[in-house]
């Protein structure tokens, strides 16, 4: 697309080009036949006994540049580069893009529109839609949750049916891509000292029946009471309304370790969910929600 | 043939030298000069003239993308998404001329190992991007991308000393940066990684233009 800040780079373009094509023809057809005597035995030698004819250039290899030159002039007429001028194919790179995401939609659409006004659950009960989801799922999620959708260190497994944030409906996961979340845990460095945060990482290990220092655990309750609960709950069983996880389950999104819980309670977290909604659209959007719904709701 | 025009220029290495590159030349004067008077190659507007929003990189991204271009990331990722469905479809919006005018030089790349990166800002999150170029293995198990762990290191001195004149150069290219940003350059890097400056200024990437918007 040219859209020169004046009309004197189309001249520009346009009078270089067409000076270089006739310059091209005319050293072509110049060149046509051999100049002086044909067959005469040139004067020049090299290498003592190399001399050479004068003879012309061959006639297939003078027409290959004729041919190059006859392709120059009919792609300057059908495609863009001559100058501002368009080309009689009106042909442009997002043109064909356009054709081709046309093309795309007409194959597709129906696909998408079949399950737009579909219920989640309902569409999670489509094998078709699955196979989908599933794809989709591979091209944008996977990065993070992994292939699997079992995740990784801290990014959620979506198989297991725990939810940070919600509640694990339709409506959470379908905001949680539309939209993005925030995990965020404020640090504890300045608050509390090294031995009460080892104290309440143990007392965190005892609730979900892990290995443990009795007598920390027993100091930690105290600390977790008085820091912890605001978030996790007195019964330290999470609130999804801030995304503060369930700390007496067996799920870790960071691991288990006392040293990961004490790095986790000492520097906080921020941990994030990118939005996708402006990147993949409300349809693709449905059938992912549906796919990751599915993949903790196993008919 | 003595009496040969041709024998003239062959004759002359002078005259050979300056016919070669005005031949040369005609090329890059009509492909390439004409771009730098082109409104969609020189101004942030999108294809139909409409503005876009492209800033010039803060200290912080400019240091990083220099450490982007250290590490060779170019010789994998590309940053340019073609108007290809398959490509429109993975990482976004096609890319437009007018999204690389703070480039210098534009990262385009060439080779497509790793996926573009040109739209990859906010695709993920910064934990993700730490902890992938620590290790890519541990977030992508399939991934063929080296790890990165030494960038976990402040960012050296003689990079931050020489922030200001960076920017002050890149002024007088068009970048318009205030002389009070030239003035805090140094310390937005002081305490900063060159893991975080390279995950800043990945994150600022290809935010102009969206799909669905």
């Amino acid at each position: 697309m040219a859209d020169f800040v004046n009309g004197f780079w189309n001249a520009y373009v346009m009078v270089l080009v067409a000076l270089s094509i006739a310059f091209c023809v005319f050293i072509i057809a110049f060149n046509m036949r051999a100049s002086g005597k044909v067959g005469e035995l040139q004067p020049h030698k090299w290498d003592e006994t190399l001399q050479e004819w004068n003879n012309p250039l061959p006639r297939w290899w003078m027409y290959l540049y004729w041919l190059t030159i006859f392709f120059g002039i009919a792609y300057l007429i059908i495609y863009p580069g001559f100058g501002s001028f368009p080309g009689i194919a009106h042909w442009t790179s997002v043109g064909q893009w356009e054709q081709e995401m046309k093309k795309a939609d007409e194959q597709y659409g129906p696909k998408f529109a079949k399950y737009r006004n579909m219920d989640v659950k309902a569409v999670a009960a489509d094998p078709e839609a699955m196979a989908m989801g599933k794809r989709l799922f591979q091209t944008y999620c996977m990065q993070c949750h992994g292939a699997d959708a079992r995740g990784a260190k801290g990014f959620p497994n979506l198989t297991d049916n725990d939810w940070l944030g919600g509640d694990g409906s339709p409506e959470y996961i379908k905001a949680t891509i539309t939209n993005g979340r925030m995990g965020v845990m404020t640090p504890f460095k300045d608050v509390l000292n090294p031995e009460q945060i080892k104290d309440v990482a143990n007392y965190v290990r005892s609730l979900s029946g892990l290995s443990h220092d009795a007598q920390r655990a027993e100091r930690g309750a105290q600390v977790f009471a008085e820091n912890c609960a605001v978030c996790h709950g007195p019964d330290a069983k999470g609130n999804p309304l801030i995304g503060a996880p369930n700390l007496t389950d067996d799920i870790w999104l960071w691991g288990s370790s006392e040293a990961q819980i004490i790095s986790n309670v000492t520097n906080g977290i921020q941990n994030r969910m990118p939005a996708f909604g402006e990147f993949l659209g409300e349809d693709k959007v449905h059938i992912l929600t549906a796919y990751v719904w599915g993949l903790s709701h196993k008919q | 043939m003595a009496n040969s025009k041709h024998e003239i220029i062959e004759r002359s290495v002078t005259l050979l030298i300056i016919a070669t590159l005005i031949t040369v030349s005609i090329g890059g004067l009509v492909e390439i000069v004409p771009l730098f008077f082109q409104n969609s190659t020189t101004k942030p507007i999108d294809r139909q003239g409409n503005p876009l929003d492209v800033k010039p990189y803060d200290a912080l991204r400019l240091t990083g993308r220099d450490i982007y271009i250290r590490e060779g990331c170019y010789n994998c990722h590309s940053q340019m998404v073609r108007p290809f469905r398959a490509e429109t479809e993975r990482y976004g919006h096609y890319s437009v001329a007018g999204e690389y005018i703070y480039d210098r030089p534009f990262q385009w790349g060439s080779k497509r190992t790793g996926p573009d990166l040109h739209r990859v800002g906010g695709r993920y999150s910064d934990n993700w991007h730490f902890a992938h170029l620590r290790n890519p293995r541990d977030v992508v198990p399939e991934s063929n991308m080296p790890a990165f762990p030494w960038l976990d290191r402040p960012i050296s001195q003689r990079d931050i000393n020489s922030i200001q004149d960076k920017m002050k150069v890149l002024r007088t290219l068009g970048h318009p940066y205030t002389d009070e940003e030239i003035a805090q350059a140094p310390s937005m890097l002081q305490g900063k990684t060159e893991m975080e400056a390279l995950v800043a200024y990945l994150q600022g990437l290809g935010r102009a233009l969206s799909n669905f918007q």
